[in-house]
Formats: C-alpha cells, sequence, structure tokens
C-alpha cells in the first residue's frame, strides 16, 4: 500500500471521522462554513456586481428593498445598499474580508502562542513566570478594550486615508496580537503534561538540542488542543473584527467587511431600510455560529472527559 | 496573606506604570499643544518660547515626571473639546456608563442564575436543551447586532421604547445623575442594558450549569440527599451556595471586560456615557480626553481585578496564594 493510501486508511479509521459521522450538527455546521467559505473565495465569479469598482454603481439605484419586497428590482437579490451597490455582491466579498482578517489573525496569534507557550512550559521557572503573568494581565484587559484604544490611537497618527489604505492589515495584526495569551495558556499547559513523558527523556538523551525537542517532539503532541481553541478563535477574531469596523476603526466604506456593512446600514434602519444592516447582520451570525459549532464538536472529541453523554 | 497583598500591589503598580507610560508617549507624539494654544498668526519666536514655558524642551524623563506627578493630584489634562478638566469630562459620563452596567448586571444576575441551576438540576428537560442551544446562538450573535435587531423591533416597528438617549433623568446629591428615579428613564435603559446583558448571559448561563453540575455530583450533596432531605432545600442551600464562589470570581472580571462592550452599547444607543464620549474624542482627535480615557479604564480594570484576585484569596483558602513551589 501506497504511503497515501496508508494515511488516507488512518484518517478513515480514526475518531475523529467516526464521531464526525455520527454527529448531526457537526456535519451540518461543516457543511454550512464550507458553502458560504467557498462562496467568499469565488466572490468575483458568483457576484454578479463588482462592489469596488464605482462604474458599476448608479447612486439612483440606492436604497432598493429585497426582490421579494414591494419595489424591489430583478436586478439586485437582496436589495442594495445606500450608495447603490448590490447588496447580494457586497456581502459576498465582505464575508471574504471577515474571513480573511479572522483566519490570518489567528494565524498570527497561533504562531506567536506556540512559541511562547512552548518555552515557557518547556523552559519553566524565571521565564515561564514572567510570560505567563504578561498573559494574565493581557487577558484582564479585554482584547476588544486594547484593540479600540490601539486602533484609535493608529487612526489618529496616521490619519483617516492611510489608514484606510492598510486598514486590512493593521486589524490582523491588532486582533493577532491582542488574542495571543490565550493560545500560549493552552499550549503551555499541554507542554507541562508532555514535558514528563518518557519520550521526551529518551530525546534529551540522545542530545537532541531544545529547540528540536520543543519544535519536533513535543509540539506535535500539543496539536489537538491548539486545533479547537483556534477554531473558537476564528469565531472570536471575526466578531471583534465587526465590532471595530462597526465602531469605524476598521474597514472602510469603500472594502466593506460584514461589520462596515451593518455600520453603513444602521442609519437607514429608521428609514425602514432594514435589509442594509440585518441581512448582512444575519450572515455574520450564520458564520460564526456554524465555527462556534465545530468549535464545540472538536473540543467533545479530542476532550473525551467532557464528552456529552 | 501580607506577602500574597505586597505582590498583587506592585503588580498592579507596574501595570499602572506602563500604561501611563504608553498615554504619555501617545501625549508626546500626537498631540502638539501649541498647535491647539497658539494662535495662527503667532511668530516661530513665541512659539519656541511658549514651548519653553510649557516645559516641552526639557528631557523626555522629567516630562514623564511632570505627567505622572499632575496624574496623581487628579489632573490629567484639558479637553480640547468640552475646555474643561479631561477628569471633570469623564467622571460626569461615569453615571451612565455605570448604571448601565448595573442594569445589566440585574439582568445577568436574575436571568442566568434560574436558568443554569434548573438545566443542571433537569438536564435532559426539554426546556435546558433549548436554553442551551440558545445559549450557543447567543455567544454567536455581536452586541451591536442585537442592539440593532432590538431597535428594529421594539423602538421603530412595535414603538414601544425608546431608542436612544437616556431620556429624563434625575440628579441625585447634586454630582450623580440617575436613571431609576423616573418611569421614562427606566424605559430608556431597558433595551441599552439587555443588548449589554446578552454578550454576557450565555456565558454564565454556561458556568452556573457547569459548577451546579459539579457540585451536585460531589459527596455532601449525594448524602444530603441520601439522609432524606427534600431535593429543593438541597439544591438551593446546599448545592447553590457552593456554585457561587467561582461565578463571583468570574463575573468580577467580566465586569471589567463589560467596560469594552459599553462602548459598542453606547455606540449604538447614543448613551451619553464614557464610552459614547471616547468614541467622539476619537473622531475629534482630542487626544488629552483619549489618553485621560485610557488611564482612567485603565486603573479602574487594575483596581478590579486586584480587588477580585484577593477576595478569591479570602473566600477559598484553598488557593495557594503565594505561589510557592510544593
Amino acid at each position: 500500500m501506497s504511503a497515501l493510501a496508508v494515511n488516507w486508511r488512518r484518517l478513515r479509521e480514526s475518531d475523529l471521522v467516526h464521531y464526525y459521522k455520527r454527529d448531526k450538527v457537526a456535519i451540518a455546521a461543516s457543511a454550512v462554513f464550507l458553502i458560504l467559505a467557498l462562496m467568499a473565495l469565488f466572490c468575483p465569479l458568483i457576484a454578479p456586481f463588482d462592489p469596488y469598482d464605482l462604474t458599476q454603481i448608479d447612486l439612483l439605484d440606492s436604497e432598493l428593498p429585497p426582490v421579494w419586497l414591494h419595489g424591489g428590482d430583478p436586478r439586485f437579490l437582496l436589495g442594495t445598499d445606500d450608495q447603490g451597490r448590490d447588496l447580494w455582491s457586497t456581502i459576498l466579498y465582505g464575508m471574504r474580508v471577515s474571513l480573511l482578517i479572522g483566519i490570518c489573525a489567528v494565524l498570527l496569534q497561533a504562531a506567536i502562542g506556540i512559541v511562547v507557550g512552548l518555552f515557557s512550559g518547556y523552559v519553566g521557572g524565571r521565564v515561564d513566570n514572567i510570560l505567563m503573568r504578561i498573559a494574565d494581565v493581557q487577558l484582564s484587559f479585554s482584547t476588544l478594550m486594547v484593540a479600540i484604544i490601539v486602533l484609535a490611537i493608529v487612526k489618529n497618527a496616521f490619519g483617516g486615508e492611510t489608514y484606510s489604505n492598510w486598514a486590512m492589515l493593521i486589524l490582523i495584526l491588532v486582533i493577532g496580537i491582542a488574542e495571543w495569551p490565550q493560545i500560549a495558556r493552552t499550549v503551555r499547559s499541554s507542554v507541562l503534561a508532555e514535558k514528563k513523558k518518557e519520550y521526551v527523556d529518551a530525546a534529551r538523551v540522545m542530545g537532541f538540542g531544545p529547540i528540536r525537542i520543543m519544535f519536533k517532539h513535543i509540539l506535535p503532541n500539543c496539536l489537538s488542543p491548539i486545533f479547537v481553541i483556534a477554531t473558537v478563535q476564528i469565531a472570536n477574531a471575526i466578531i471583534t473584527e465587526a465590532a471595530l469596523s462597526f465602531l469605524g476603526l476598521g474597514m472602510p466604506v469603500t472594502e466593506p467587511s460584514l461589520g462596515s456593512l451593518i455600520s453603513i446600514g444602521k442609519e437607514y434602519l429608521y428609514s425602514g431600510s432594514w435589509w442594509i444592516t440585518l441581512i448582512p447582520g444575519g450572515f455574520l451570525v450564520v458564520i460564526v455560529i456554524a465555527i462556534n459549532l465545530m468549535g464545540d464538536f472538536l473540543r467533545d472529541v479530542f476532550n473525551p472527559r467532557l464528552y456529552k453523554g | 496573606m501580607t506577602q500574597f497583598l505586597l505582590k498583587r500591589v506592585i503588580q498592579a503598580a507596574l501595570v499602572m506604570f506602563i500604561i501611563s507610560l504608553f498615554c504619555f508617549s501617545i501625549q508626546g507624539t500626537l498631540g502638539d499643544p501649541t498647535r491647539e494654544l497658539a494662535a495662527q498668526s503667532m511668530s516661530v519666536e513665541e512659539r519656541a518660547n511658549l514651548r519653553e514655558s510649557l516645559g516641552l524642551n526639557d528631557p523626555l524623563p522629567v516630562q514623564y515626571g511632570r505627567f505622572v506627578k499632575r496624574a496623581l493630584k487628579g489632573d490629567l489634562g484639558t479637553s480640547y473639546f468640552f475646555k474643561e478638566p479631561t477628569l471633570t469630562v469623564i467622571l460626569k459620563k461615569l453615571p451612565a456608563t455605570l448604571e448601565l452596567s448595573f442594569a445589566a448586571s440585574l439582568i445577568i444576575i436574575f436571568v442566568s442564575i434560574p436558568l443554569g441551576v434548573f438545566s443542571a438540576i433537569n438536564p435532559r428537560h426539554w426546556f435546558s436543551r433549548l436554553v442551551m442551544a440558545v445559549s450557543v446562538i447567543g455567544i454567536s450573535i455581536p452586541v451591536f447586532l442585537t442592539a440593532l435587531a432590538l431597535i428594529f423591533v421594539f423602538s421603530i416597528n412595535l414603538g414601544w421604547m425608546p431608542s436612544f438617549g437616556r431620556g429624563e433623568i434625575v440628579e441625585v446629591w447634586g454630582y450623580w445623575s440617575t436613571n431609576f428615579a423616573s418611569w421614562d428613564g427606566i424605559v430608556h435603559i431597558i433595551l441599552p442594558a439587555i443588548s449589554l446583558s446578552s454578550i454576557m448571559l450565555p456565558l454564565f448561563i454556561r458556568l452556573v450549569r457547569a459548577e451546579m453540575l459539579e457540585v451536585l455530583s460531589s459527596e455532601y450533596v449525594k448524602f444530603a440527599r441520601a439522609k432524606g432531605l427534600p431535593p429543593m432545600p438541597v439544591y438551593l442551600k446546599h448545592a447553590l451556595k457552593n456554585t457561587m464562589l467561582p461565578v463571583i470570581t468570574v463575573g468580577g472580571v467580566q465586569i471589567g471586560i463589560m467596560v469594552a462592550y459599553t462602548i459598542l452599547t453606547e455606540s449604538v444607543f447614543q448613551w451619553p456615557g464614557m464610552g459614547f464620549m471616547f468614541l467622539e474624542a476619537v473622531n475629534r482627535s482630542d487626544i488629552p480626553l483619549i489618553t485621560a480615557y485610557i488611564m482612567f479604564v485603565g486603573f479602574l480594570f487594575v483596581v478590579v481585578n486586584t480587588l477580585v484576585d484577593l477576595l478569591y484569596g479570602v473566600i477559598n483558602p484553598q488557593v495557594d496564594l503565594v505561589g510557592r513551589r510544593q
């Protein structure tokens, strides 16, 4: 049997797949997430309009309701926003922005968290003490608070124009850096458990250096809790990004994420144009619920003690 | 105990030092006070004199020392927009935010404890399952969306509740303005308080449920039941008491985190509190007010967290306060 086939069989016979097949909620959640993520990824192909292209926007089309309401225009499935952009296309592009920021921010968190957690857990002693104190302090300030303050200052320092050009990168950096303690703590606690095992002693006796032991021997055994927490963190990062954009500190209205779309629409809620706010809001909630349910499923599988039975 | 106290106070002081350093550097790089104070026609020479008299040419450590000395006296600068000391501006907005947080905490306490206890006692009941399912959804809905949906349903469509502002407020003791003294004020606070509590409710319901489940499976509860005591007094008197301990400590930390969410809630409802003021200050580039807000909120966080830690040590003697090695 080839190596690929062996791996495939191992995956098929694993606990993860076994439980997944039995868990209808997990199947539904991952299906919904996959469909939304694919739609976001291929949005230029699916979307009937390009919301970033100003020539396709006509101000006369603004605030049209969705097709099933009175006054809807068949060209615009979900209606239009205040500038006459097709809401369906804008939501697809916005979803891509939200997912991209969420996933990249969590990758950054994971990178920092894994390195800090490994060192803290493996080296121990004073290093561990100091790093975990910093993590404690940072966790005690809420991420949202830290992000709001940092972004407010960055925005004031660079001015609105420059800020909107770099908004996506800044958001990823801020959300990524503000949340590293979550992953660092998880990694540290699993490292502390792994460190005492014999294979680590064996590796040490064979003369491997600490870096190699940490990354090649211990890290692969700490991956499952990292996956659980990273999944939940993606949902959190998407919500944080939406909140920041809602406050006007995130993505600019010309390149809206789901949060900035909701924020655009809030002005028009009073005049009856509820779809500009509530439809993107619905998409946001569905994505986040799907990711959270996937996270719950992973947690139940990887942590049998908690398995609901 | 004294050693622990000392350790915590030193840590708190260190954190405040970092926050103040941060604020000082923002003030130094972002806000040039001479630009705000000086007239357009001021000559370069006069401007230089002004800089000298304000002490802006002193070495940075000296300037920082002065900044701290003033901050300790409660002088955090003067707001560009309000033309008032920033601390006065913040203290004026404080009652609105505190009352909103208080109302939200009341909702959290009176909803999460009964629901959590019920779903722990009857884990297989359809209502418990519903509560757990709704709490997963609740965690996934951002607070501003809850707020907008509430406004859409209850203010715009049904017209039952006002959608912005504090309504009629009553001054108490001269410096505190309250929402709870008039019907109009109470009606105004309902929707913002529900929105603010919505973000914490699922978490607390799950926490109460998890703690209660753990306590219910403990020996002393089983013994009380075996002794023949009726179930309700055992649940409510024996079990609930020990459930509350972790709930209180987690709750204390969450109250600090709530400050961040008040910014979102206040911005949706245009609630004239600290959070709304901060956002306006950001839009107006009112640097002194921004730094004062950061200092103030940072101080609040540090005090609350230190108190919660100390409280935890007092009510739970199992915690090794000093962190000695075994």
